[in-house]
Order: C-alpha cells, then sequence, then structure tokens
C-alpha cells in the first residue's frame, strides 16, 4: 500500500475518531464514527485482512451504527440536551489521553520489529501452500488459491474458526443468543402493578 | 515506507482519543461510541501483529480470529448496552451520566 | 507422704459439693425436687466426712495440679490440721442443719432449685477455702465464697432492696478483695513464689521473710495490712462493714449460714491461718486489733436502734466479728518477735467456733420467727410469741444467753478467753482494749435483752403475732440440735475432740470474771428495766438508729469523688479526646472528606478518569521504572 494512501486512512481513522469526541450533535457523533470504521476498515485491508476489514464495515458501519442512531432517534435527544462538561473532565481527558499516547508511542518504537515494513515481511504465498500441501493439513481450494499467488483470507479465516475454534465459536454463538434475550428482557416494559 | 509501528502510533491514539471522550463527554450513548471506538483501536493492533508476524509465510490467523470474536462480542454488548441505556432513559427520563449516581458510596 | 484415706477423703469432701452444684444449676429443669435432696444429700456426706476427718493426723496432701509455671507451682492442696478440721465441721455441720431448715423454709419459693444450687456452690468455696494450703487458692476460692454470697443474697433478685444489696456486698468485697490480693503478692515476692501456709511459716521462722521482717519493718506492715484487707471486706470490719446488714436481704438461711456462722469468719480463719503474717509486725497487729475493737462497739450501738430482728443479729455478727479480730491482732501483738505457736487454741477462733454455733441457732430461730408471722421482720410488731413458739422460744433463750456470755454457756468461755488476753497483754493498747471489750459485752447484754423481752413477752402487737404457730418439725429440728452444740461446745470432752476448741488462755484471772459478769448483769438490768412490757422503743437515738451515718457519709463521699473526678474527666475530654482527638481529625477527614468526593461522588465520568489515571500509572510503573530497578 502506497504511504500516501496510509496516512490519508489514517487521518480519515483519527479525524472522525476526534469529531465522534467533540461533537455536540449525537446524530453526527454517530455518523462521524461510522466514517471512522471506514477508515478503520481501510487500514484493515491495507494489511491483507480483507475478511476483518468487510466484516468491520458490515457489522460495525452497517448494523452497529444503525443501531445506534435507531436508540438516539427513538429518545429523541437533543442537541442541547447535553450539559457542558466541566472543566476539570476535559483537562482530566486530554491529560489522560496525551500521556497514553505518549506511553503507547514510546513502547511500540522501542519494540526490536516496529521498524519492520510490509515489504520487509512479504507473505510467501507459495512455499506456505508447498507446506501445506505436504503436510496435508489443509484444503484443496486453499492450496490452489496459493499456488496461484493469491491470499484466500476468508478461507484461511474460516478454516481457523471452523477447525481450530470450533467450540469458541459455538460459544459465542451462545452468547449472541443470551444477548438477544437479555434486551428483549431489559426493553420489556414491566407491567403496571395492579394498585 | 510504513512500518509496525505506524500503525500501532495509530491504534494508540485512536484508543487515547476513545477513552478521552469517555472521561470528557456526559452523554452515556456518546460514551458508548468512544468505548467502541477503543475496541476497534484494540482490533487495529491485533491485526497489525498478526500481518507482521508471519506464520509459515502466512498472517496469524489465530489474532485475526481474535478479532473475529471481539466484534462479535462488542456487537452482542452494544445491543444488551443499548436496551440497558433505554431502560435507564425510561426511569431516569435522561442519558445524562450525572443523572446516575446509585454508585455514590 | 500423706495416706491414700486422708488425701481421697478432702478431695470428695471438696467435689461432691461443687458436682452437686453443677448438676443442680445444669440440670434443674430435668432434676427438679430431685436436685434439693441432691443437694441436702451431697450436704450431709460432706458432714460425715469431716466428722471422719476430725480424728485423722495433720497433712498436707495435693488435691489436683492447679498451674505450673517453670519452678512456680501452684496446686489445689490441702492443709489439714487441728484449725481446718474444727472449721471443716462447723462449716459442714451447720450446713447441714440449715439445709434442712431450708427444706422448710423455702418450701414455697418458686426458685428453690436454684437456691439450693447456690448452697452447693457455698459449700463448695468455704470447703476450699478452708481447706486450701496456700494463699493462691484460698484467694481462688475466696472469690468464689463472694459469688456464691452475691447469688445467695440476690436470690429474691425481684426485690430492688435485694438486688441492691447483693451489688453492695459484691462491690464493698471488691475492695477488701483487692488489698488481699496485693498483700499475697507481696508475700509472693518476698517468698519467691511459695505463697503455701506452711512454707511462709517456716520462711518466717528462718528465712527470707525472716530477715524482711527484722529490715523492712514497713514493706512487712504493708503485707499484713493487705492480709487484713481481705478480712476487712469478707468479715465486714469498719469501714467496710455496711454490706453486712444489707445482706440480710437475702433468705434467713443464708444468713444464717453464711453471713453469720461461716462466711463472715472466713476472714477471721484466714488471719488466724495468717498469724504469722501479723506477728511479724507490731504496728500491722496494733491497727488490726484497734480496728477489731472500733467495729466491735460501733456495731454493738448500732445493734442497740435496730427494729429489724435479722438487722439486730447482724450488727451483733459484725460486733462478734469485731471481737474477734481484735483478738487475733492481740494475740499478735503479745507473741509480736517471740514467734510461738499461735495454733490450736487461738481465742479468736474459740470464739469463732462458739459463735457460729449459737448465732447461726439465732438466725435459724429468728428465721422461724419470720415464717410463722408470715415474713414479719420488725420486732414491734411481735410479741408474746413466748407461749406460740415453745421451742423456738427454748433454743432462743439459749442462743442469747450464750451471745450474752451467761457463765458456763459457750459465749461465756471464749469471750472470756478474749477478754483475758486484752488484760495479759503487756502492750498500751491493751488496757484500752480491754475496756472496749467489756463495753461491747454490756452492749450485747443490752440489745439482745431488749430483742428478746420486745419479741416473746407481753402481748401481741399485730394479728400476724397473735396467730403465729410453732414451725414444722424440719425447721425445729435443726434448731435443736444447733442447741445441743451450743450447750456441749464449751464442756471438755467435745471441746478435745474438736480440739481447736480448747482456749489457750484458760486461766481465770478475778478482774475479767468480775467486769464480764457485771457488764451481763448491767446489759441485762438495763434491758429489762427499759424495755419490759414496752409498745414502742422508749429510747430514740437517731445517731444509732441510722447507722452512724456510715451508708449517708459513704454516698456523698463517693458523690464528690465521683463529681470531682466527673469534673476533671470532662475538662480532659474536651481539650484531648475533643480536641485533639476529635475534633481535629474530624476537620482533617472533612477536607480530605470533600476532596474525595469528586473522585467518588459516583460520577461516572470520575471513576472513568482514575481507572485511567491508574492504569498510565501502573503503565508507567512497570514498563519505565521496573527494567531499570533490575527485573
Amino acid at each position: 500500500m502506497p504511504p500516501l494512501l496510509f496516512y490519508l486512512f489514517a487521518a480519515l481513522s483519527l479525524g472522525f475518531g476526534l469529531m465522534v469526541v467533540l461533537s455536540r450533535n449525537p446524530v453526527t457523533s454517530a455518523l462521524s464514527l461510522a466514517m471512522s470504521f471506514v477508515g478503520l476498515a481501510a487500514l484493515f485491508i491495507s494489511l491483507d485482512a480483507y475478511f476483518i476489514g468487510t466484516i468491520q464495515i458490515l457489522v460495525y458501519a452497517g448494523a452497529v451504527m444503525v443501531l445506534f442512531l435507531f436508540i438516539i432517534m427513538l429518545l429523541d435527544i437533543k442537541e442541547e440536551a447535553e450539559k457542558r462538561s466541566s472543566l476539570g473532565a476535559i483537562v482530566g481527558a486530554i491529560l489522560v489521553a496525551s500521556v497514553l499516547s505518549v506511553q503507547i508511542a514510546t513502547v511500540c518504537s522501542s519494540l526490536s520489529h516496529s521498524k519492520q515494513s510490509v515489504a520487509d515481511s512479504a507473505l510467501k504465498l507459495q512455499e506456505a501452500g508447498a507446506e501445506m500441501t505436504a503436510s496435508g493439513k489443509s484444503l484443496a481450494t486453499i492450496t490452489k488459491d496459493l499456488a496461484a499467488g493469491e491470499l484466500p483470507d476468508t478461507k484461511l479465516m474460516g478454516l481457523t474458526l471452523f477447525s481450530q475454534y470450533a467450540f469458541h465459536l459455538q460459544v459465542i454463538g451462545l452468547l449472541l443468543l443470551v444477548g438477544t434475550v437479555g434486551v428483549v428482557v431489559l426493553s420489556k416494559r414491566e407491567k403496571e402493578v395492579a394498585p | 515506507m510504513i512500518t509496525l509501528n505506524h500503525y500501532l502510533i495509530v491504534s494508540g491514539i485512536l484508543f487515547a482519543l476513545g477513552f478521552a471522550g469517555v472521561i470528557a463527554r456526559r452523554n452515556i450513548i456518546i460514551i458508548y461510541m468512544c468505548l467502541e471506538m477503543m475496541l476497534s483501536a484494540a482490533n487495529l493492533t491485533l491485526v497489525a501483529f498478526s500481518r507482521f508476524n508471519l506464520v509459515d509465510g502466512l498472517p496469524d490467523y489465530t489474532a485475526q480470529a481474535l478479532v473475529f470474536f471481539t466484534i462479535t462480542v462488542a456487537a452482542a454488548e452494544v445491543a444488551v448496552g443499548l436496551a440497558i441505556i433505554v431502560a435507564l432513559f425510561r426511569s431516569k427520563q435522561s442519558v445524562d451520566v450525572e443523572a446516575v449516581t446509585k454508585l455514590q458510596g | 507422704m500423706p495416706d491414700q484415706e486422708t488425701s481421697s477423703l478432702p478431695t470428695l469432701l471438696l467435689l461432691l459439693p461443687l458436682l452437686t452444684a453443677l448438676v443442680i444449676l445444669l440440670g434443674n429443669k430435668v432434676l427438679k425436687g430431685a436436685s434439693v435432696a441432691l443437694s441436702v444429700f451431697s450436704a450431709a456426706v460432706c458432714f460425715i466426712i469431716s466428722f471422719i476427718l476430725l480424728g485423722t493426723q495433720d497433712s498436707s496432701p495435693i488435691l489436683l495440679p492447679f498451674l505450673e509455671v517453670g519452678k512456680f507451682r501452684i496446686a489445689i492442696d490441702a492443709l489439714i490440721d487441728q484449725q481446718s478440721r474444727g472449721m471443716m465441721f462447723i462449716v459442714t455441720s451447720i450446713g447441714l442443719l440449715v439445709h434442712l431448715f431450708s427444706l422448710g423454709y423455702m418450701k414455697e419459693d418458686e426458685a428453690r432449685v436454684r437456691f439450693f444450687g447456690s448452697l452447693s456452690l457455698f459449700m463448695f468455696s468455704m470447703t476450699g477455702i478452708v481447706l486450701a494450703g496456700n494463699l493462691v487458692m484460698m484467694f481462688i476460692f475466696w472469690e468464689l465464697v463472694g459469688l456464691s454470697s452475691y447469688l445467695l443474697i440476690g436470690h429474691w433478685f425481684e426485690k430492688p432492696s435485694a438486688a441492691e444489696a447483693s451489688k453492695k456486698a459484691f462491690l464493698t468485697n471488691r475492695i477488701g478483695d483487692f488489698g488481699f490480693m496485693i498483700g499475697i503478692l507481696m508475700l509472693f515476692m518476698a517468698n519467691h513464689g511459695d505463697v503455701s501456709f506452711l512454707g511462709l511459716k517456716s520462711s518466717f521462722a528462718e528465712g527470707p521473710l525472716h530477715e524482711i521482717a527484722k529490715s523492712n519493718t514497713t514493706f512487712m506492715m504493708l503485707a499484713a495490712l493487705g492480709i487484713f484487707m481481705g478480712a476487712v471486706g469478707k468479715s465486714a470490719q469498719f469501714p467496710l462493714h455496711v454490706w453486712l446488714p444489707d445482706a440480710m436481704e437475702g433468705p434467713t438461711p443464708v444468713s444464717a449460714l453464711i453471713h453469720a456462722a461461716t462466711m463472715v469468719a472466713a476472714g477471721v480463719f484466714m488471719l488466724v491461718r495468717c498469724s504469722f503474717v501479723i506477728e511479724a509486725s507490731l504496728s500491722a497487729a496494733t491497727i488490726i486489733a484497734w480496728i477489731g475493737g472500733l467495729t466491735a462497739l460501733m456495731a454493738a450501738l448500732m445493734a442497740t436502734q435496730q427494729n429489724d430482728i435479722k438487722r439486730v443479729l447482724a450488727y451483733s455478727t459484725l460486733s462478734q466479728l469485731g471481737y474477734m479480730v481484735m483478738a487475733v491482732g492481740l494475740l499478735a501483738i503479745q507473741v509480736s518477735g517471740e514467734h510461738h505457736e499461735a495454733g490450736p487454741g487461738h481465742p479468736a477462733m474459740f470464739h469463732l467456733y462458739t459463735h457460729a454455733f449459737f448465732k447461726a441457732m439465732l438466725f435459724l430461730g429468728s428465721g422461724a420467727i419470720i415464717y410463722a408471722c408470715h415474713h414479719e421482720q420488725d420486732i414491734w410488731k411481735m410479741g408474746g410469741l413466748m407461749k406460740h413458739m415453745p421451742v423456738t422460744f427454748a433454743t432462743f433463750a439459749i442462743g442469747t444467753a450464750a451471745l450474752m456470755g451467761v457463765p458456763g454457756l459457750s459465749g461465756f468461755f471464749s469471750k472470756e478467753a478474749i477478754l483475758g488476753l486484752a488484760f495479759e497483754v503487756k502492750n498500751p493498747s491493751g488496757s484500752p482494749l480491754f475496756w472496749v471489750g467489756v463495753g461491747t459485752a454490756m452492749l450485747t447484754a443490752f440489745y439482745m435483752t431488749r430483742m428478746f423481752v420486745v419479741t416473746f413477752f407481753g402481748k401481741p402487737r399485730t394479728e400476724n403475732a397473735h396467730h403465729a404457730v410453732e414451725a414444722p418439725i424440719i425447721m425445729i429440728f435443726p434448731l435443736a440440735v444447733l442447741a445441743l452444740l451450743t450447750l456441749i461446745s464449751p464442756i471438755g470432752p467435745v471441746a478435745r475432740l474438736l480440739q481447736a476448741m480448747e482456749p489457750k488462755h484458760a486461766e481465770n484471772h478475778p478482774t475479767v470474771m468480775i467486769a464480764s459478769i457485771a457488764a451481763l448483769i448491767v446489759g441485762v438490768g438495763a434491758g429489762i428495766f427499759l424495755y419490759r412490757g414496752k409498745d414502742k422503743d422508749p429510747l430514740n437515738i437517731k445517731l444509732f438508729a441510722n447507722k452512724f451515718y456510715f451508708d449517708e457519709i459513704y454516698a456523698v463521699i463517693v458523690q464528690v469523688c465521683q463529681d470531682g473526678l466527673a469534673w476533671f474527666v470532662t475538662g480532659l475530654e474536651r481539650l484531648f479526646v475533643d480536641g485533639l482527638v476529635a475534633r481535629l481529625p474530624a476537620f482533617i477527614a472533612t477536607r480530605l472528606g470533600s476532596a474525595a468526593r469528586v473522585l467518588t461522588g459516583g460520577q461516572l465520568q470520575s471513576y472513568t478518569f482514575l481507572l485511567g489515571a491508574g492504569v498510565l500509572i501502573v503503565i508507567y510503573l512497570v514498563i519505565f521504572v521496573l527494567p531499570h530497578l533490575g527485573h
């Protein structure tokens, strides 16, 4: 990925992220968050994580954002509904955010392989495909793609999830079910107790 | 060239932004959005490490599986959290966190 | 090496009443009436054992090991000599008779199971005191006796006066016990941890205490007075005498057993046991003799104006106890520095024995009268009881005569012995104390005549007295036995059987004889002259009737001390507690609190901020500080 595009998407993500925090209007915040996530998804794709990038847009920018907007509309929150935050909270927030950023930057810069670029750690698709074929642990469709010099990202993701993490996937499915039931219970209007 | 460091710093700044929003904002829905932002920032770190720590010449899909789970849990969490916000709004008629002082000792 | 028989008997003697008390007090719901029988049975067995013990040799067996710290050993051991054998006989015989009497007297009492349980507890404690072979063991049982006395005085605790009296007795005794403990500890220190009577005795004869008695007279005096403090509390000597008259709120059998014959005599018993301590300090002996004399005289004066039959007897008891204490002091003065055996013929013990029998009888007799008169205790509401209660009258007459010291009866001999001792003592204190003794004897004759005449002669003054009938046989029997004991106790063979009762100073001095008989005649004559056929008291001496205002004086002293202390403490509290301890930290805490309230005000924002700050600090410490510390 050209550096220019990286900076563009990074700026998109961070800029709209800042908008989320600063905007007085909840709807603006929600839409900015969606844009921020689009930038983030682009960064994912730049890291050859096509599947994650796609569901980032589908789940967050699609489903979750709609949910947020839906709630904002439902509760009819006005722009002026929110009181101004106290100076202390703002100062505290800036302080914590800046110190945290500096700390993270310091730690990351000191990592041994943080200077690696994408080119330094290029994918070795053919070799990986050959090894997989040799060990016989993989599927024909994946090795065929790898041999053709393409990264079958979604297929590899699926392989990982349904073989290595099959049980965890079941648990996550259950979690979603519980979440659904929980939402129904929480949203149900309590019955008026007869006097 | 774009290095791992670039991605990590972007992720760190996004996380710090989200945290600042959680501290500074009073609208509970926006606090929620900031939380989602922080989760996504963490996801970026995971994906970056997965790409730069190659396993047999391929990205580390274990990390990406973790990201997949995080997104799923976050989605469920948003659904439940928003339901709680709705319930809270019903009782307090407000989405201001100052209205919620039950935690006061 | 004590032989098997003598060491198992005292163990049984000591533990049987304890077991009985435990069984009764723990199982009173199950046992009910059986527990009363059990208590009487235990008293009877104790009596038989002590009777057997009378014929045994001196011994000092260890019954139970109790406390062992390094070289320091305290055991539950028994010192069985003439003194404890005689005393044991008194305690168990009167105890048994009182148990029998109580069967009748307490027949209608709801809580008589508790009563008999406490009575057994008392028997246990008293046995412990009498058998005790060392001061620590004696102190333990000393306190137990105080406890059982408290329980028994407060038996009718629904009556506020009884509850008050039990508290008063308990607290007053505490003051004395405190001194007793200090005295024990002083001896303990001086004699290197050996507080057994035999050890102390030999140490006084030739040992560390002998040296101390010679070199440090102040120490010895304080130790002796500390021991004496215990007796002051328990034997109700001036100035701690105030509890005994109030203790008459307890059931009358208890008054007879505890507050006339045994427990109050424990103080005297202990003083005689420790007579070697007192003999080591002339000044302490003098103080003790004078306090005894003062108590004897003062109590006799107070007794002349009391209207409650039991209170008259209580003051009489006080007076007689004063007599005994005076005798202890006088004998100590006499033998001071010479260290010869005080032993079996101690006049104080002799008077204790004779007094125990006739005073127990008088109390039981008064109990029978009170019972017959439907719990009426005022002598001015009685009268003419001679016709209605002939047996009680007869025994009461014997008791009164013995107490007054009518020649030929036990009281005469023992009083004679004490007066003779006072007469013999070659000391400036001897002569005045002799006349104090004579005066007390005269007053005794006077107030006993007053009570006797008012109660038994003349016409019945109330309906209750008119309809009085003789007490049931179970109550008459102990009276008769005690009367018999009173009559025979001074006779040679009986006195020799009880060994200890043989007076040491048996020689008769004409002066003493004449003085005491004269005192008797004057007292009785004045009593008959003043009270014959009277319906109310012709004398009215407020000072005596109100017990020299001791209770009031103590109340004022306590109040003044309390108020002063309270004022002082309030000042201290205002300055230190309110000011430095309460206000200052409160101020700091308020400030801190209002500062911290921002952080814990239940606001999500501040919590998040704290969370973030905490995370930052942790990151800082883990990433940036720890590596530089070499981790």
